[in-house]
Protein backbone atom coordinates (compact mmCIF):
# COMPACT_ATOMS: atom_id res chain seq x y z
CA UNK A 1 0.00 0.00 0.00
CA UNK A 2 1.44 3.34 -1.01
CA UNK A 3 1.26 6.00 1.65
CA UNK A 4 0.83 8.85 -0.81
CA UNK A 5 -0.77 8.61 -4.20
CA UNK A 6 -1.62 11.53 -6.43
CA UNK A 7 -3.64 11.11 -9.56
CA UNK A 8 -3.85 13.94 -12.10
CA UNK A 9 -3.58 16.47 -9.27
CA UNK A 10 -4.27 20.07 -10.28
CA UNK A 11 -4.18 23.18 -8.12
CA UNK A 12 -5.15 26.62 -9.30
CA UNK A 13 -4.65 29.83 -7.34
CA UNK A 14 -7.54 32.05 -8.29
CA UNK A 15 -7.09 35.76 -7.86
CA UNK A 16 -10.33 37.73 -7.60
CA UNK A 17 -10.98 41.46 -7.74
CA UNK A 18 -13.15 43.29 -5.21
CA UNK A 19 -16.43 42.18 -6.78
CA UNK A 20 -15.37 38.57 -6.68
CA UNK A 21 -14.83 38.26 -10.42
CA UNK A 22 -11.96 36.05 -11.43
CA UNK A 23 -9.02 38.22 -12.42
CA UNK A 24 -6.48 35.59 -13.20
CA UNK A 25 -5.89 31.91 -12.67
CA UNK A 26 -2.47 30.60 -11.94
CA UNK A 27 -1.97 26.89 -12.22
CA UNK A 28 0.55 25.92 -9.57
CA UNK A 29 0.21 22.17 -9.98
CA UNK A 30 -0.72 20.84 -13.37
CA UNK A 31 -1.66 17.18 -13.56
CA UNK A 32 0.80 15.59 -11.17
CA UNK A 33 0.90 11.80 -10.77
CA UNK A 34 3.02 10.55 -7.93
CA UNK A 35 3.33 7.54 -5.69
CA UNK A 36 5.31 7.19 -2.52
CA UNK A 37 5.84 3.84 -0.82
CA UNK A 38 5.80 3.73 2.98
CA UNK A 39 9.25 4.07 4.53
CA UNK A 40 10.84 5.75 1.53
CA UNK A 41 12.94 8.91 1.47
CA UNK A 42 11.60 10.97 -1.42
CA UNK A 43 12.95 14.28 -2.66
CA UNK A 44 11.06 16.81 -4.71
CA UNK A 45 13.26 19.27 -6.54
CA UNK A 46 12.40 22.42 -8.36
CA UNK A 47 13.36 26.06 -8.60
CA UNK A 48 11.21 28.87 -7.16
CA UNK A 49 7.65 28.82 -8.39
CA UNK A 50 7.76 25.28 -9.69
CA UNK A 51 4.79 24.29 -7.53
CA UNK A 52 6.71 22.12 -5.09
CA UNK A 53 5.55 23.99 -1.97
CA UNK A 54 1.96 23.88 -3.16
CA UNK A 55 2.31 20.13 -3.55
CA UNK A 56 3.63 19.92 0.03
CA UNK A 57 0.61 21.78 1.38
CA UNK A 58 -1.68 19.36 -0.40
CA UNK A 59 -0.14 16.39 1.37
CA UNK A 60 -0.99 18.01 4.71
CA UNK A 61 -4.51 18.89 3.53
CA UNK A 62 -3.77 22.59 3.99
CA UNK A 63 -4.92 23.04 0.40
CA UNK A 64 -7.63 21.23 -1.46
CA UNK A 65 -7.10 19.94 -4.99
CA UNK A 66 -8.83 21.89 -7.76
CA UNK A 67 -8.94 18.76 -9.86
CA UNK A 68 -7.72 15.21 -9.47
CA UNK A 69 -7.29 13.30 -6.24
CA UNK A 70 -4.65 12.89 -3.60
CA UNK A 71 -4.72 10.01 -1.15
CA UNK A 72 -2.69 10.12 2.04
CA UNK A 73 -2.58 6.83 3.90
CA UNK A 74 -5.69 5.76 2.01
CA UNK A 75 -7.64 8.94 2.85
CA UNK A 76 -8.85 11.38 0.24
CA UNK A 77 -7.59 14.90 1.11
CA UNK A 78 -10.73 16.54 -0.24
CA UNK A 79 -12.85 14.79 2.40
CA UNK A 80 -13.39 17.50 5.05
CA UNK A 81 -14.17 14.97 7.79
CA UNK A 82 -10.79 13.35 7.59
CA UNK A 83 -8.62 16.48 7.49
CA UNK A 84 -7.34 16.05 11.05
CA UNK A 85 -6.65 12.36 10.54
CA UNK A 86 -4.65 13.26 7.45
CA UNK A 87 -2.73 15.94 9.31
CA UNK A 88 -1.90 13.46 12.03
CA UNK A 89 -0.69 10.93 9.46
CA UNK A 90 1.39 13.44 7.52
CA UNK A 91 3.24 16.03 9.59
CA UNK A 92 4.70 19.12 8.04
CA UNK A 93 7.83 21.17 8.72
CA UNK A 94 8.02 24.64 7.21
CA UNK A 95 10.81 26.84 5.95
CA UNK A 96 11.08 29.49 8.63
CA UNK A 97 11.99 27.94 11.98
CA UNK A 98 10.87 30.99 13.98
CA UNK A 99 7.39 31.12 12.54
CA UNK A 100 6.41 27.58 13.43
CA UNK A 101 7.46 27.40 17.06
CA UNK A 102 4.50 28.28 19.22
CA UNK A 103 5.61 28.00 22.83
CA UNK A 104 8.44 29.79 24.63
CA UNK A 105 9.91 26.60 26.08
CA UNK A 106 11.25 23.85 23.80
CA UNK A 107 9.44 20.95 25.47
CA UNK A 108 6.13 22.80 25.55
CA UNK A 109 6.35 23.44 21.85
CA UNK A 110 6.98 19.77 21.14
CA UNK A 111 3.96 18.97 23.30
CA UNK A 112 1.71 21.32 21.34
CA UNK A 113 0.71 18.82 18.64
CA UNK A 114 -0.17 15.98 21.03
CA UNK A 115 -2.07 18.48 23.22
CA UNK A 116 -4.19 19.41 20.21
CA UNK A 117 -5.07 15.85 19.41
CA UNK A 118 -6.15 15.09 22.98
CA UNK A 119 -3.34 12.77 24.03
CA UNK A 120 -3.35 12.07 27.82
CA UNK A 121 -0.79 14.02 29.89
CA UNK A 122 1.57 11.12 30.78
CA UNK A 123 1.63 10.02 27.15
CA UNK A 124 2.51 13.57 26.06
CA UNK A 125 5.54 13.61 28.36
CA UNK A 126 6.71 10.28 27.00
CA UNK A 127 6.32 11.38 23.39
CA UNK A 128 8.03 14.72 24.01
CA UNK A 129 11.00 12.98 25.53
CA UNK A 130 11.20 10.37 22.77
CA UNK A 131 10.92 12.80 19.90
CA UNK A 132 13.38 15.29 21.41
CA UNK A 133 15.84 12.46 21.90
CA UNK A 134 15.38 11.25 18.32
CA UNK A 135 16.54 14.62 16.95
CA UNK A 136 19.26 15.01 19.59
CA UNK A 137 17.69 18.00 21.35
CA UNK A 138 16.81 16.41 24.68
CA UNK A 139 19.30 18.46 26.66
CA UNK A 140 17.73 21.69 25.42
CA UNK A 141 14.24 20.78 26.59
CA UNK A 142 13.99 23.59 29.15
CA UNK A 143 15.55 26.24 26.90
CA UNK A 144 13.80 29.10 25.20
CA UNK A 145 13.63 28.65 21.40
CA UNK A 146 14.95 32.20 21.00
CA UNK A 147 18.32 31.15 22.32
CA UNK A 148 18.78 28.28 19.84
CA UNK A 149 20.54 28.32 16.47
CA UNK A 150 18.54 27.97 13.26
CA UNK A 151 19.44 24.30 12.86
CA UNK A 152 18.46 23.57 16.45
CA UNK A 153 15.15 25.40 16.05
CA UNK A 154 14.40 23.42 12.92
CA UNK A 155 15.19 20.19 14.78
CA UNK A 156 12.76 21.26 17.51
CA UNK A 157 10.14 21.81 14.82
CA UNK A 158 10.82 18.30 13.50
CA UNK A 159 10.50 16.91 17.03
CA UNK A 160 7.19 18.77 17.32
CA UNK A 161 5.93 16.93 14.26
CA UNK A 162 7.38 13.60 15.40
CA UNK A 163 5.55 13.87 18.72
CA UNK A 164 2.31 13.45 16.80
CA UNK A 165 3.62 10.07 15.61
CA UNK A 166 3.00 10.62 11.92
CA UNK A 167 3.57 7.96 9.31
CA UNK A 168 5.10 10.48 7.01
CA UNK A 169 6.69 13.91 7.32
CA UNK A 170 6.79 16.55 4.64
CA UNK A 171 9.62 19.06 4.88
CA UNK A 172 9.07 22.19 2.83
CA UNK A 173 12.54 23.64 2.22
CA UNK A 174 13.55 23.09 5.83
CA UNK A 175 17.12 24.23 5.25
CA UNK A 176 16.56 27.28 3.06
CA UNK A 177 17.19 29.73 5.91
CA UNK A 178 20.02 27.87 7.60
CA UNK A 179 23.80 28.05 7.46
CA UNK A 180 25.76 25.00 6.23
CA UNK A 181 26.21 23.61 9.74
CA UNK A 182 22.52 23.90 10.51
CA UNK A 183 21.67 22.37 7.15
CA UNK A 184 23.79 19.33 7.93
CA UNK A 185 22.24 18.94 11.41
CA UNK A 186 18.72 18.98 10.04
CA UNK A 187 19.44 16.55 7.22
CA UNK A 188 21.18 14.13 9.56
CA UNK A 189 18.22 14.23 11.92
CA UNK A 190 15.79 13.65 9.07
CA UNK A 191 17.63 10.74 7.50
CA UNK A 192 18.05 9.15 10.91
CA UNK A 193 14.30 9.32 11.51
CA UNK A 194 13.80 7.70 8.14
CA UNK A 195 16.28 4.90 8.83
CA UNK A 196 15.59 4.18 12.50
CA UNK A 197 11.88 4.87 12.84
CA UNK A 198 10.81 4.01 9.32
CA UNK A 199 9.07 7.34 8.83
CA UNK A 200 8.35 8.19 5.22
CA UNK A 201 10.13 11.44 4.36
CA UNK A 202 9.23 13.84 1.60
CA UNK A 203 11.93 16.45 1.35
CA UNK A 204 11.18 19.48 -0.76
CA UNK A 205 14.23 21.49 -1.63
CA UNK A 206 16.26 23.19 -4.29
CA UNK A 207 19.63 22.14 -2.90
CA UNK A 208 20.92 19.28 -4.98
CA UNK A 209 23.39 18.07 -2.38
CA UNK A 210 20.53 17.21 -0.05
CA UNK A 211 18.88 14.68 -2.31
CA UNK A 212 21.89 12.51 -3.08
CA UNK A 213 20.83 9.97 -0.47
CA UNK A 214 17.14 9.92 -1.36
CA UNK A 215 15.50 6.73 -2.58
CA UNK A 216 13.68 8.48 -5.39
CA UNK A 217 13.70 11.99 -6.83
CA UNK A 218 10.99 13.97 -8.56
CA UNK A 219 11.88 17.15 -10.44
CA UNK A 220 9.13 19.71 -10.89
CA UNK A 221 8.95 22.64 -13.24
CA UNK A 222 5.92 24.85 -13.90
CA UNK A 223 3.62 22.58 -11.97
CA UNK A 224 4.53 19.40 -13.81
CA UNK A 225 6.79 16.52 -12.93
CA UNK A 226 9.45 16.70 -15.60
CA UNK A 227 11.94 14.11 -14.41
CA UNK A 228 11.86 11.25 -11.97
CA UNK A 229 14.05 8.37 -10.96
CA UNK A 230 16.82 7.37 -8.61
CA UNK A 231 19.23 10.24 -7.80
CA UNK A 232 21.91 8.65 -9.95
CA UNK A 233 19.60 8.46 -12.96
CA UNK A 234 18.33 11.99 -12.53
CA UNK A 235 21.75 13.53 -12.00
CA UNK A 236 23.24 11.82 -15.00
CA UNK A 237 21.06 14.14 -17.11
CA UNK A 238 23.05 17.27 -16.36
CA UNK A 239 21.90 19.12 -19.46
CA UNK A 240 18.19 18.42 -18.90
CA UNK A 241 18.47 19.57 -15.28
CA UNK A 242 20.02 22.81 -16.44
CA UNK A 243 17.08 23.35 -18.78
CA UNK A 244 14.85 23.26 -15.69
CA UNK A 245 17.07 25.82 -14.03
CA UNK A 246 18.52 23.42 -11.51
CA UNK A 247 22.15 22.90 -10.62
CA UNK A 248 23.69 19.53 -10.06
CA UNK A 249 26.03 18.79 -7.13
CA UNK A 250 29.49 20.16 -7.76
CA UNK A 251 31.09 16.72 -7.91
CA UNK A 252 28.54 15.54 -10.46
CA UNK A 253 29.20 18.65 -12.51
CA UNK A 254 32.96 18.07 -12.38
CA UNK A 255 32.50 14.47 -13.50
CA UNK A 256 30.21 15.65 -16.26
CA UNK A 257 32.73 18.20 -17.49
CA UNK A 258 35.52 15.64 -17.37
CA UNK A 259 33.38 13.31 -19.43
CA UNK A 260 32.67 16.02 -21.94
CA UNK A 261 36.40 16.68 -22.17
CA UNK A 262 36.89 13.07 -23.21
CA UNK A 263 37.71 11.18 -20.01
CA UNK A 264 35.89 7.84 -19.72
CA UNK A 265 34.21 8.71 -16.40
CA UNK A 266 30.88 6.96 -15.84
CA UNK A 267 27.59 8.86 -15.74
CA UNK A 268 25.80 9.99 -12.59
CA UNK A 269 28.60 10.31 -10.07
CA UNK A 270 27.24 11.67 -6.81
CA UNK A 271 29.96 11.74 -4.18
CA UNK A 272 33.57 12.76 -3.92
CA UNK A 273 34.56 9.17 -3.04
CA UNK A 274 32.99 7.79 -6.20
CA UNK A 275 34.85 10.26 -8.38
CA UNK A 276 38.08 9.54 -6.54
CA UNK A 277 37.69 5.83 -7.19
CA UNK A 278 36.87 6.39 -10.84
CA UNK A 279 39.95 8.54 -11.31
CA UNK A 280 42.12 6.11 -9.36
CA UNK A 281 40.81 3.35 -11.59
CA UNK A 282 41.85 5.33 -14.63
CA UNK A 283 45.25 6.53 -13.49
CA UNK A 284 46.15 4.54 -10.40
CA UNK A 285 47.17 1.49 -12.41
CA UNK A 286 49.64 3.46 -14.51
CA UNK A 287 51.79 4.31 -11.49
CA UNK B 1 19.65 49.03 22.63
CA UNK B 2 16.22 47.50 22.17
CA UNK B 3 17.42 44.15 23.39
CA UNK B 4 17.53 45.43 26.95
CA UNK B 5 13.76 45.50 27.18
CA UNK B 6 12.48 42.62 29.24
CA UNK B 7 8.85 41.92 29.77
CA UNK B 8 7.63 39.54 32.40
CA UNK B 9 10.96 39.48 34.18
CA UNK B 10 11.22 36.15 35.85
CA UNK B 11 13.76 35.63 38.58
CA UNK B 12 14.60 31.91 38.79
CA UNK B 13 15.05 30.71 42.35
CA UNK B 14 14.07 27.72 44.40
CA UNK B 15 11.50 29.02 46.84
CA UNK B 16 8.08 27.99 48.01
CA UNK B 17 6.58 31.04 46.33
CA UNK B 18 8.03 29.93 42.99
CA UNK B 19 6.47 26.53 43.40
CA UNK B 20 2.99 27.79 44.22
CA UNK B 21 0.24 27.34 41.67
CA UNK B 22 -0.01 30.46 39.47
CA UNK B 23 -3.71 30.73 40.29
CA UNK B 24 -2.85 31.17 43.96
CA UNK B 25 -0.38 33.91 43.12
CA UNK B 26 -2.85 35.71 40.89
CA UNK B 27 -5.44 35.57 43.64
CA UNK B 28 -2.88 36.70 46.22
CA UNK B 29 -1.93 39.72 44.13
CA UNK B 30 -5.60 40.63 43.76
CA UNK B 31 -6.31 40.25 47.48
CA UNK B 32 -3.22 42.24 48.37
CA UNK B 33 -4.29 45.10 46.08
CA UNK B 34 -7.75 45.09 47.68
CA UNK B 35 -6.25 45.07 51.16
CA UNK B 36 -4.02 48.03 50.33
CA UNK B 37 -7.02 50.17 49.55
CA UNK B 38 -9.04 48.80 52.44
CA UNK B 39 -6.72 49.35 55.38
CA UNK B 40 -6.97 52.47 57.45
CA UNK B 41 -4.77 53.69 60.21
CA UNK B 42 -1.39 52.63 61.48
CA UNK B 43 -2.40 49.13 62.61
CA UNK B 44 -3.58 48.14 59.14
CA UNK B 45 -0.46 49.66 57.67
CA UNK B 46 1.74 47.58 59.98
CA UNK B 47 -0.12 44.39 59.06
CA UNK B 48 0.20 45.09 55.32
CA UNK B 49 3.91 45.84 55.76
CA UNK B 50 4.53 42.68 57.76
CA UNK B 51 2.75 40.62 55.13
CA UNK B 52 4.85 42.17 52.38
CA UNK B 53 8.14 41.62 54.21
CA UNK B 54 7.09 38.04 54.90
CA UNK B 55 6.38 37.45 51.19
CA UNK B 56 9.65 39.03 50.07
CA UNK B 57 11.57 36.83 52.48
CA UNK B 58 9.74 33.70 51.31
CA UNK B 59 10.25 34.44 47.62
CA UNK B 60 14.07 34.61 47.93
CA UNK B 61 14.14 37.32 45.26
CA UNK B 62 16.63 40.10 46.08
CA UNK B 63 14.89 43.25 47.26
CA UNK B 64 16.75 45.37 44.70
CA UNK B 65 14.92 43.55 41.88
CA UNK B 66 11.59 44.69 43.22
CA UNK B 67 12.68 48.26 43.69
CA UNK B 68 13.61 48.37 40.00
CA UNK B 69 9.93 48.31 39.13
CA UNK B 70 9.42 51.49 41.14
CA UNK B 71 11.62 53.57 38.84
CA UNK B 72 9.02 53.34 36.10
CA UNK B 73 6.35 55.04 38.20
CA UNK B 74 8.39 57.76 39.93
CA UNK B 75 6.54 60.49 38.01
CA UNK B 76 3.17 58.97 38.87
CA UNK B 77 4.19 58.82 42.53
CA UNK B 78 5.31 62.45 42.57
CA UNK B 79 2.10 63.67 40.96
CA UNK B 80 -0.10 61.61 43.29
CA UNK B 81 1.78 62.78 46.33
CA UNK B 82 1.62 66.42 45.18
CA UNK B 83 -2.11 66.32 44.57
CA UNK B 84 -2.78 64.79 47.95
CA UNK B 85 -0.41 67.16 49.66
CA UNK B 86 -1.78 70.39 48.26
CA UNK B 87 -5.39 69.67 47.54
CA UNK B 88 -6.62 67.97 50.72
CA UNK B 89 -8.83 70.35 52.67
CA UNK B 90 -8.42 70.29 56.46
CA UNK B 91 -8.53 72.27 59.67
CA UNK B 92 -4.91 72.03 60.72
CA UNK B 93 -3.09 74.27 58.29
CA UNK B 94 0.64 73.75 58.46
CA UNK B 95 1.97 75.94 55.66
CA UNK B 96 0.19 78.50 53.58
CA UNK B 97 1.75 80.45 50.75
CA UNK B 98 0.29 81.97 47.61
CA UNK B 99 -2.45 79.53 46.46
CA UNK B 100 -0.98 76.46 48.14
CA UNK B 101 -2.14 75.17 51.46
CA UNK B 102 -0.62 72.20 53.17
CA UNK B 103 -2.74 70.66 55.86
CA UNK B 104 -2.03 67.91 58.37
CA UNK B 105 -4.61 65.70 56.61
CA UNK B 106 -2.87 66.37 53.32
CA UNK B 107 0.47 65.20 54.68
CA UNK B 108 -1.15 62.06 56.06
CA UNK B 109 -3.03 61.33 52.84
CA UNK B 110 0.05 61.87 50.71
CA UNK B 111 2.14 59.59 52.88
CA UNK B 112 -0.44 56.78 52.85
CA UNK B 113 -1.03 57.11 49.12
CA UNK B 114 2.68 56.89 48.48
CA UNK B 115 3.00 53.82 50.67
CA UNK B 116 0.03 52.23 48.94
CA UNK B 117 1.53 52.78 45.49
CA UNK B 118 4.94 51.46 46.50
CA UNK B 119 3.44 48.38 48.16
CA UNK B 120 1.22 47.82 45.14
CA UNK B 121 4.16 47.73 42.75
CA UNK B 122 6.40 45.69 45.03
CA UNK B 123 3.58 43.29 45.91
CA UNK B 124 2.57 42.58 42.32
CA UNK B 125 6.19 42.36 41.20
CA UNK B 126 6.61 39.43 43.61
CA UNK B 127 4.03 37.66 41.50
CA UNK B 128 5.67 38.42 38.14
CA UNK B 129 9.17 37.74 39.44
CA UNK B 130 8.30 34.28 40.74
CA UNK B 131 6.03 33.11 37.89
CA UNK B 132 7.09 32.36 34.32
CA UNK B 133 4.97 34.07 31.65
CA UNK B 134 3.72 30.66 30.55
CA UNK B 135 2.54 29.72 34.00
CA UNK B 136 0.90 33.09 34.26
CA UNK B 137 -1.13 32.65 31.08
CA UNK B 138 -1.98 29.10 32.11
CA UNK B 139 -3.15 30.34 35.49
CA UNK B 140 -5.14 33.11 33.90
CA UNK B 141 -6.78 30.73 31.45
CA UNK B 142 -7.83 28.36 34.18
CA UNK B 143 -9.04 31.01 36.62
CA UNK B 144 -11.07 32.76 33.94
CA UNK B 145 -12.56 29.51 32.61
CA UNK B 146 -15.97 30.15 34.23
CA UNK B 147 -16.28 33.16 31.91
CA UNK B 148 -16.30 30.87 28.89
CA UNK B 149 -19.86 29.97 29.89
CA UNK B 150 -20.91 33.48 28.92
CA UNK B 151 -19.05 33.07 25.61
CA UNK B 152 -15.83 34.85 26.54
CA UNK B 153 -13.14 33.20 24.39
CA UNK B 154 -10.87 32.50 27.36
CA UNK B 155 -8.70 29.90 25.64
CA UNK B 156 -8.17 32.11 22.60
CA UNK B 157 -7.17 35.05 24.79
CA UNK B 158 -4.68 32.95 26.74
CA UNK B 159 -3.29 31.53 23.50
CA UNK B 160 -2.85 35.01 22.07
CA UNK B 161 -1.06 36.15 25.20
CA UNK B 162 1.39 33.29 25.15
CA UNK B 163 2.08 33.71 21.42
CA UNK B 164 2.60 37.43 21.95
CA UNK B 165 5.12 36.67 24.69
CA UNK B 166 6.89 34.24 22.40
CA UNK B 167 7.16 36.77 19.57
CA UNK B 168 8.20 39.85 21.56
CA UNK B 169 11.92 39.04 21.42
CA UNK B 170 11.68 38.08 17.73
CA UNK B 171 9.97 41.32 16.77
CA UNK B 172 12.39 43.34 18.88
CA UNK B 173 15.29 41.75 17.08
CA UNK B 174 13.62 42.48 13.77
CA UNK B 175 13.07 46.13 14.72
CA UNK B 176 16.74 46.32 15.53
CA UNK B 177 17.65 44.94 12.09
CA UNK B 178 15.28 47.28 10.24
CA UNK B 179 16.60 50.26 12.23
CA UNK B 180 20.18 49.40 11.44
CA UNK B 181 19.34 48.87 7.77
CA UNK B 182 17.72 52.29 7.61
CA UNK B 183 20.48 53.95 9.60
CA UNK B 184 22.96 52.51 7.12
CA UNK B 185 21.07 54.40 4.45
CA UNK B 186 21.12 57.64 6.39
CA UNK B 187 17.97 57.52 8.51
CA UNK B 188 18.23 59.46 11.74
CA UNK B 189 16.43 58.11 14.80
CA UNK B 190 18.30 59.92 17.53
CA UNK B 191 18.32 63.64 16.76
CA UNK B 192 15.59 66.22 16.57
CA UNK B 193 12.66 67.01 18.80
CA UNK B 194 9.99 64.60 19.90
CA UNK B 195 7.72 65.10 16.88
CA UNK B 196 10.60 64.65 14.48
CA UNK B 197 11.70 61.49 16.19
CA UNK B 198 8.17 60.15 16.23
CA UNK B 199 7.90 60.85 12.51
CA UNK B 200 11.11 58.97 11.79
CA UNK B 201 9.48 55.92 13.39
CA UNK B 202 6.84 55.65 10.66
CA UNK B 203 9.11 54.11 8.02
CA UNK B 204 10.16 51.69 10.72
CA UNK B 205 6.65 50.61 11.58
CA UNK B 206 5.51 49.85 8.05
CA UNK B 207 8.00 47.06 7.29
CA UNK B 208 7.59 45.79 10.84
CA UNK B 209 3.84 45.48 10.42
CA UNK B 210 4.18 43.77 7.07
CA UNK B 211 6.57 41.24 8.50
CA UNK B 212 4.42 40.69 11.58
CA UNK B 213 1.44 39.86 9.38
CA UNK B 214 3.53 37.51 7.30
CA UNK B 215 4.74 35.77 10.45
CA UNK B 216 1.17 35.53 11.73
CA UNK B 217 0.11 33.88 8.49
CA UNK B 218 2.97 31.38 8.65
CA UNK B 219 2.28 30.63 12.28
CA UNK B 220 -1.41 30.10 11.69
CA UNK B 221 -0.60 27.61 8.94
CA UNK B 222 1.94 25.81 11.14
CA UNK B 223 -0.60 25.59 13.96
CA UNK B 224 -3.24 24.25 11.62
CA UNK B 225 -0.80 21.69 10.26
CA UNK B 226 -0.37 20.49 13.83
CA UNK B 227 -4.11 19.93 14.21
CA UNK B 228 -4.87 23.04 16.28
CA UNK B 229 -8.63 23.60 16.39
CA UNK B 230 -9.01 25.83 19.43
CA UNK B 231 -9.65 24.97 23.05
CA UNK B 232 -12.09 22.09 22.82
CA UNK B 233 -10.76 18.55 22.96
CA UNK B 234 -7.30 19.66 23.99
CA UNK B 235 -5.30 18.02 26.73
CA UNK B 236 -2.58 19.71 28.73
CA UNK B 237 1.05 18.76 28.91
CA UNK B 238 1.42 20.59 32.21
CA UNK B 239 -2.02 20.64 33.80
CA UNK B 240 -2.47 22.84 36.87
CA UNK B 241 -3.29 20.87 40.00
CA UNK B 242 -3.59 22.27 43.48
CA UNK B 243 -1.24 20.81 46.07
CA UNK B 244 -1.29 20.98 49.85
CA UNK B 245 0.87 24.12 49.93
CA UNK B 246 -1.58 25.90 47.63
CA UNK B 247 -4.47 25.30 50.02
CA UNK B 248 -2.27 26.49 52.88
CA UNK B 249 -1.47 29.65 50.92
CA UNK B 250 -5.17 30.30 50.36
CA UNK B 251 -5.75 29.89 54.11
CA UNK B 252 -3.04 32.43 54.92
CA UNK B 253 -4.55 34.83 52.41
CA UNK B 254 -8.00 34.56 53.96
CA UNK B 255 -6.60 35.11 57.45
CA UNK B 256 -4.69 38.16 56.21
CA UNK B 257 -7.71 39.69 54.48
CA UNK B 258 -9.86 39.03 57.55
CA UNK B 259 -7.22 40.72 59.69
CA UNK B 260 -7.22 43.84 57.52
CA UNK B 261 -11.02 44.03 57.51
CA UNK B 262 -11.27 43.50 61.26
CA UNK B 263 -8.70 46.21 61.92
CA UNK B 264 -10.66 48.59 59.75
CA UNK B 265 -13.95 47.83 61.47
CA UNK B 266 -12.80 47.80 65.09
CA UNK B 267 -9.99 50.33 65.23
Amino acid sequence: MNIIKASKLVHEYIRRDEEGNVESIQTAIDGVDLEVAAGDFIAVLGHNGSGKSTLAKHINALLEPSEGTLWVDGMDTSDPERIYEIRRAAGMVFQNPDNQIIASVVEEDVGFGPENTGVPTEEIWKRVEDSLRSVGMLKYRHHSPNRLSGGQKQRVAIAGVMAMEPKCIVLDEPTAMLDPVGRKEVLCAVSELNRKKGVTVILITHYMEEVVNADYVYVMDQGKIVMQGKPREVFSEVETLKEHRLDVPQITLLAHELRKAGLPVSKGILTREELEQELMGLYGSKK
Amino acid sequence: MLRDITIGQYYPADSIVHKLDPRVKLMAALIYIISLFTFRGVAGFILASLFLVFMIRLSKVPFSYMVKGLKAIVILMVITAAFNLFLTPGDQVLVHFWIFTITMEGVKNAAFMLVRLIYLIVGTSIMTLTTTPNQLTDGLEKSLMPLSKIKVPVHAIAMMMSIALRFIPILIEETDIIMKAQMARGADFENGNLIRRAKSMVPLLVPLFVSAFRRADDLAMAMEARCYVGGSGRTKMKPLRYKKRDYLAYLILIVYLAGIILLRVFL
